[in-house]
């Protein structure tokens, strides 16, 4: 099938039996609509966000020296022989989309992505979808990821006041100090 | 609309949606103008929220005019924590964020990581991971029945549906070693062999289940007070129970034929007979059939699991992601370098993203993994059933009682666990 007459289309890859068409940020709720009323796509399973901050430099556990100094006996090993490809951006948020249909025997799925920096500002399908409602402000709680035109964006999972997204790659680890009620 | 009427309301059509906001329902400004309105907090803390669930609840006398549910209370960061852990003892992970239909969200996991791998585990393995996550459907939805129908006062309900979880845990403790969160599907296969006996006692299971069925379906059809509680309650029609993203019992109540299981089969379910159920009312009692039909439909799966179970391997014998058998560790030197470097380092997965979905207890349950090739997952995200499942609150309590409210909440089979991660 073809995703070329999307508004926005950008670009479309299969891997796995998946398929990822990457869609321009700014023509998203196009490219939404699109899906929605021509494709039959009428069923937004999730959003994923996800942070790339640190991508192809992470070192190897257990090792010394980092993936690019090592050649861990081929073909044995899994993954790290190869470096990941880098990505374009930051951010990126992940819309699987199903179309669903009473009685139907088959799901197609496609997961519609988009790529921002940090601070911009992605367009919200919450018009085309309902569901994106508490999905978006999740992303946006958990990840920072600001939303055009969202009509309720505030905090989901972490209490109102809470500072950072934990998510990020950036966010530290580490414990929440305890606070005892004698404290002031 | 006078109570009587409303008791046999039929499924709309089209959409009731609020607007702007589809997941807060907003008190009508001219009904607040005339002063009637109280604003009331339920929950966190309420027998019948099913965990930690807040409701901002604004009602004129006992009808429920506005309602915003607030989550988050039982947030965890189990998809940051999983990011800092090892593919394999990042499995441990997922069964607690659903903790009453464990088996199938490690299932989720496993096979995510499975595909990424290009791992094929062997037939036996299939086959009982088919049946344990049956099972898992059966004692959520056990618990579920159980507890919605104490929530509308059928108490005794509870223990007769106790008594029966107690044997699917019973069962999970025969074959794993653990009650619940047994961790028992490993990359690969199942982490140990099925031990003897536990087929004729899984038998046993399936053969008494039907029946125990019919018992609870006895003890509340026919029962004035649970019909009346829960017809023509919480509608929800097929539009926008779509449109809401709904899957699983709500979105089969509201007459969409629809089940992972079916539409794009994983384990062994395109081998095994199964009927999905399907009801056209769209409120809290065709919710309760589907239940039903279901708690049917699986103890047939588990039957049918216990005739076809393959012999053979219970893991795939793949060396570089599969911990070697015991006894050779202490005569292969390989297997003990394999040993050592799998629980030491774990295995690696190569890079990608993959979304896998299964039909849990609650619905679709996805889990989106990336990985960058190393030995931890670079983000996992779980889509719940339950959190999804929470949107439609606004939309279906739209001209309820508060004591609607209860059922129609209990109706949508929420674990908050799920919900918050």
């Amino acid at each position: 099938m073809s995703f070329a007459e999307v508004p926005g289309f950008a670009s479309v890859q299969e891997e796995r039996g998946e398929t990822t068409v990457v869609i321009e940020t700014s023509r998203l709720l196009d490219a939404a609509r699109h899906l929605r009323d021509q494709r039959g796509y009428n069923f937004l399973a999730d959003i994923a966000a996800t942070d790339y901050l640190g991508w192809n430099d992470r070192t190897v556990a257990g090792y010394w020296g980092d993936r690019d100094n090592r050649d861990i006996n081929l073909p044995g090993s899994w993954g790290l022989a190869r470096k990941p490809e880098p990505k374009a951006k930051r951010f990126s948020v992940s819309y699987h989309l199903l179309a669903v249909v009473s009685g139907a025997r088959e799901a197609p799925r496609v997961r519609v992505q988009v790529w921002c920096e940090d601070g911009d500002a992605v367009p919200s399908v919450v018009s085309v979808w309902p569901t994106a409602d508490w999905h978006e402000r999740e992303a946006f709680d958990l990840m920072g990821i600001r939303f055009d035109g969202h009509p309720n964006l505030k905090r989901i999972l972490m209490d109102d006041d809470w500072e950072g997204h934990p998510l990020r790659k950036d966010y530290p680890i580490g414990g929440e100090p305890v606070r005892f009620s004698g404290d002031e | 609309m006078a109570i009587a009427e409303r008791r046999q309301a039929p499924i709309y059509t089209g959409t009731r949606i609020p607007h702007p906001i589809p997941t807060v329902l907003q008190v009508d400004p001219a009904l607040r103008e005339e002063g009637d309105i109280l604003e009331v907090n339920f929950g966190p803390n309420h027998p019948s929220t099913h965990g930690v669930l807040r409701l901002i609840v604004e009602l004129n006398g006992e009808r429920v005019e506005g309602v915003e549910a607030v989550i988050g209370y039982l947030h965890t960061g189990f998809e940051k924590n999983m990011e800092q852990k090892t593919w394999w003892k990042a499995i441990t992970y997922p069964e607690r964020i659903d903790y009453l239909s464990f088996q199938i969200n490690e299932l989720a996991f496993v096979l995510a990581i499975e595909k990424l791998l290009g791992l094929e585990p062997p037939p036996k393995a299939t086959w009982m991971r088919t049946l344990l996550c049956e099972l898992s459907r059966i004692h959520s939805h056990l618990i579920w029945l159980g507890t919605s129908a104490l929530e509308l006062g059928a108490i005794s309900l509870l223990w007769y549906c106790f008594r029966e979880r107690e044997s699917v845990l019973d069962l999970f403790e025969l074959a794993t070693g653990t009650r619940m969160h047994t961790r028992y599907f490993q990359t690969g296969g199942l982490a140990e062999d099925i031990p003897p006996g536990f087929f004729t006692e899984c038998r046993k299971f399936a053969d008494v289940m039907p029946a125990r069925v019919d018992e609870y379906e006895a003890l509340l059809d026919r029962q004035a007070i649970w019909l009346k509680r829960t017809k023509g309650i919480g509608l929800l029609s097929a539009e926008d129970a779509i449109a809401l993203g709904q899957t699983g019992p709500v979105l089969r109540a509201s007459g969409v034929d629809w089940d992972i299981r079916k539409v794009e089969p994983y384990l062994a379910y395109d081998q095994v007979d199964f009927e999905v159920p399907v009801y056209t009312n769209g409120d809290v009692y065709d919710r309760y059939k589907v239940h039903m039909d279901e708690m049917r439909e699986s103890t047939r799966i588990v039957q049918q699991c216990l005739d076809g179970m393959p012999e053979g391997p219970w893991i795939a014998d793949d060396r570089k992601v599969v911990l070697p058998p015991r006894d050779e560790l202490h005569t292969s030197m390989e297997s003990l370098i394999h040993h050592f470097k799998l629980v030491t380092e774990g295995y690696r997965v190569p890079a990608g993203e993959v979304y896998v979905a299964v039909e849990s207890a609650r619905g679709e349950l996805g889990c989106y993994v990336v990985s960058d090739g190393g030995s931890k997952p670079w983000r996992v995200k779980f889509r719940a059933p339950s959190f999804v499942a929470l949107e439609a609150t606004a939309t279906m309590v739209s001209d309820a009682l508060v004591a609607d409210m209860i059922a129609i909440l209990g109706s949508l089979d929420t674990v908050m666990g799920d919900c918050d991660r």
